[in-house]
């Protein structure tokens, strides 16, 4: 058997488990690590600016491709500077593997240089963490952390390692896992079937259902299942926010987003619905509003592979515990067993209904009464250009509503965005760390001129590695989403929500050796766009000027049902 | 509701701080925690006792078991099952009369007196939680010096058992 230092076991572990990219910052606690990554080249690492950057990068490949990404990080600022990333991905259940250096065994409880009890700043946002004892348990414990990141509901697991663990003097007999058991993590596979019967007779009988899916189907890989199911039941389907892209967004039975700023046709469906069958969602605050108003004639039937998931905030009247992909198979499999199928004629009305409601205030917006670009032409035009097959990751704001209201999003796992933190910075490494594994893929950046300045230092590793993303930045000169709600709440007193001092964009990303371009009328949007996407080699800025008085609507009025929304700044349901 | 809630977990460095750290977390109440290894030294027994409404008492058994170190969960108060907590509590015992009266109620609650100075008794009581409480409640707080309680430990009566 080959003898491997501690630092060898780290990177072999890597490549054994299939990784082609890390992505990290180095310090003198991962030294060794750094050392044995420099003698090799199965595993390529990506030297970010700012360690924050490199959970989103590993975060987005997650997201992408349902496979855990990986982060290296050095121990005290190092590892505290990923802490957002790694909670980040905790609250959208992304797998992820964070290996952080640590200090010596021996110096650790002592304050010293570097320390932080990163197992403790991260515990509640980690789905598991590991601290390494012993060098020759690393192979195992690399093993179990991919293993518990991507089984069952995904979620980041941080591995910490002091430098004392990665000695290159002292060897070790390395042989990599192929699998590992735990008796105390056992996840589930299946669903119960009485269960999953139970729900098929509700389907069956349901006058008014809809489908309620959420990011569970994107990371469960049960979109197939999910458009079979819905094409076999005719009825409607909303998405979540972490949900868009697993039910094709230009399908006629697709009502949109729905929640804080779902769609009116959608948020509708869901209040006036008899029977909610909720896949791979769960039921947070930005969906239900005030929860005991929701939904008050539905009957729930709640698909999770988490438990805890279930009746947390609303109780399911039929819970099945299991992965979207299998319990979805088996539902479209029983349903077509079944003797009976759901009444047409009460589809049919229901189908009406909704029409009604999409007709009355589906996707509006004016145009009319400013020469402003709006936003969200901008982003209809993106969608336009790119075929609504780009990768859209997108930052925090009014820019990430407007491009999950209107980027007709027809495959999953190419909506990335950061929906249960909310964390301004993540749209720009998020596109790198997508684009670096799908070179040949259009991937975008949706930003806002906040959101991009928090992790703008990465225009540099763009640089360095070649990464030609296409940056989309909607310049509304301020906080915008802050804005609407000062607007709305605060009598418009606009408390630090401007943006002032705004580098120009085009020569900032230029002195990185990148392409901008200010775009000021929609006369010039679709020729810059289409230009911007034809330099596949380069990375593009586009800095585009749209109307800083713009809000996101419908927006649910708060701690009211789901039908209570308003839908422009004078309407109200 | 009170309920006590029995886990069985990896006897692993940072379990049980995973625990705490859960309650503290989901603003989940403590009311008493008591964690010892078993006869698997593998394995950590921990008892919690806990108020809150159905709602609440299962999302901290779902949450519980979520934990990667966590092995077995169980609510005892879902059925029959016995409870005990150990107290030590040492008293003012400077005259006759007091030093009488410890002793009869003592006797009367099944205690033992194990420790004596000749201004103090130290008393040991084990039960459920509910008579540790009627003790310190027919002795008047007066005369106690300090209380020192174990938390409660639980288990299923009759043949039911929590193990791997
Ligand atoms: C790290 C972080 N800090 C603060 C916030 C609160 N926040 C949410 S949206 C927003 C404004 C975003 O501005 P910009 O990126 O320009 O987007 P816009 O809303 O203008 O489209 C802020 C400050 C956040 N989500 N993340
Ligand atoms: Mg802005």
């Amino acid at each position: 058997m080959e003898l491997l230092s501690g630092a060898e076991m780290v990177v072999r572990a890597l490549r054994d488990e299939g990784v082609k990219f890390i992505y990290g910052y180095p310090g003198g606690a991962l030294l060794h690590i750094y050392d044995a990554i420099f003698t090799q080249d199965d595993v390529e690492h990506i030297l970010v600016r700012h360690e924050q950057a490199a959970t989103h990068m590993a975060d987005a490949y997650a997201r992408a491709t349902g496979k855990a990404g990986v982060a290296l990080v050095t121990s005290g600022p190092g590892a505290t500077n990923a802490v957002t990333g790694i909670a980040t991905a905790y609250m959208d259940s992304i797998p992820m593997v964070v290996l952080t250096g640590q200090v010596m065994s021996h110096l650790i409880g002592e304050d010293a240089f570097q320390e932080t009890d990163m197992i403790g700043v991260s515990r509640p946002i980690v789905k598991h963490s590991f601290s390494v004892q012993r060098p020759e348990d690393i192979p195992e414990i690399i093993k179990k952390a991919f293993h518990i990141a991507e089984s069952g509901r995904p979620g980041p697991v941080v591995v910490d390692i002091p430098k004392d663990m990665t000695t290159p003097t002292e060897r070790y007999e390395y042989e990599y896992p192929k699998s590992v058991k735990m008796r105390s993590y056992n996840p589930i596979s299946k669903g119960h079937s009485g269960q999953i019967k139970k729900a098929v007779d509700m389907l069956l009988a349901a006058k008014r259902p809809v489908i309620y899916a959420g990011g569970g189907v994107i990371m469960g890989d049960a979109s197939k299942e999910l458009i079979a199911l819905a094409k076999e039941l005719g009825c409607p389907v909303t998405n979540t926010l972490m949900g868009l892209g697993g039910f094709p967004g230009t399908d006629p039975q697709f009502i949109g987003m729905l929640g804080m700023h779902g769609s009116y046709e959608a948020n509708m469906a869901m209040h006036h619905s008899d029977m909610i069958l909720a896949v791979g969602a769960r039921f947070d605050d930005r969906v239900t509003n005030g929860t005991d108003k929701f939904c008050p004639t539905a009957k729930i039937v709640h698909i999770d592979i988490d438990p805890a998931s279930i009746s947390k905030t609303i109780k399911a009247d039929v819970p099945i515990v299991g992965p979207a992909q299998a319990v979805l198979k088996e539902m479209l499999e029983q349903l077509q067993a079944a003797k009976s199928t759901p009444s047409a004629e009460s589809l049919k009305t229901w189908w009406e209904q909704i029409e009604e409601w999409r007709g009355r205030h589906g996707g509006r917006y004016k145009t009319d009464d400013s020469k402003q670009m709006k936003p969200q032409q901008v982003i209809e035009m993106l969608s336009k250009v790119t075929n609504g097959d780009a990768y859209v990751c997108s930052d925090v704001g009014q820019h990430q509503m407007f491009a999950a209201q209107y980027y007709k999003f027809n495959k999953p796992n190419r909506w990335i965005n950061s929906g249960g933190l909310g964390t301004m910075g993540f749209g720009l490494p998020a596109a790198m760390g997508v684009k670096l594994n799908f070179p040949e893929e259009e991937v975008v950046c949706v930003t806002g001129e906040g959101s991009i300045q928090m992790n703008i230092q990465e225009l540099s590793t763009i640089s360095q590695y070649g990464i030609p993303v296409k940056v989309i930045c909607l310049n509304n000169q301020s906080l915008g989403m802050v804005r609407q709600w000062q607007d709305m709440n605060y009598e418009s007193r606009h408390s630090q929500s401007y943006m002032q001092s705004l580098p120009d964009f085009v020569k900032l990303v230029e002195s990185y050796g990148h392409v901008g371009i200010k775009v000021e009328r929609y006369e010039d949007l679709e020729g810059a766009m289409r230009e911007a996407f034809a330099m596949k080699d380069r990375m593009v800025f586009m800095d585009i000027a749209v109307d800083p008085f713009e809000h996101v609507y419908p927006m649910q009025v708060p701690r009211g049902s789901m039908r209570d929304m308003w839908l422009s700044k004078t309407e109200r349901t | 509701m009170r309920h006590i809630i029995s886990v069985l977990m990896e006897n692993e460095p940072g379990a049980l701080s995973r625990v705490v750290g859960l309650f503290s977390q989901r603003n989940f109440n403590i009311e008493s925690l008591t964690v010892a290894p078993t006869e698997d030294e593998t394995l950590s027994r921990l008892t919690v006792t806990t108020i809150g409404d159905d709602r609440v008492v299962e999302q901290i058994t779902k949450q519980l078991n979520k934990l990667i170190d966590i092995v077995k969960v169980v609510d005892l108060t879902e059925g029959d099952h016995l409870e005990r907590e150990l107290m030590m509590i040492k008293m003012k015992a400077n005259n006759g009369t007091v030093r009488a009266e410890i002793k009869r109620t003592t006797d009367i609650f099944r205690g033992t007196i194990i420790d004596v100075t000749p201004n103090t008794f130290t008393v040991q009581l084990v039960g459920a939680s509910s008579k540790l409480d009627a003790f310190i409640e027919a002795l008047g707080t007066s005369n106690i010096m300090e209380v020192v309680r174990s938390g409660v430990s639980g288990i299923a009566r009759g043949e039911k058992v929590l193990s791997v």
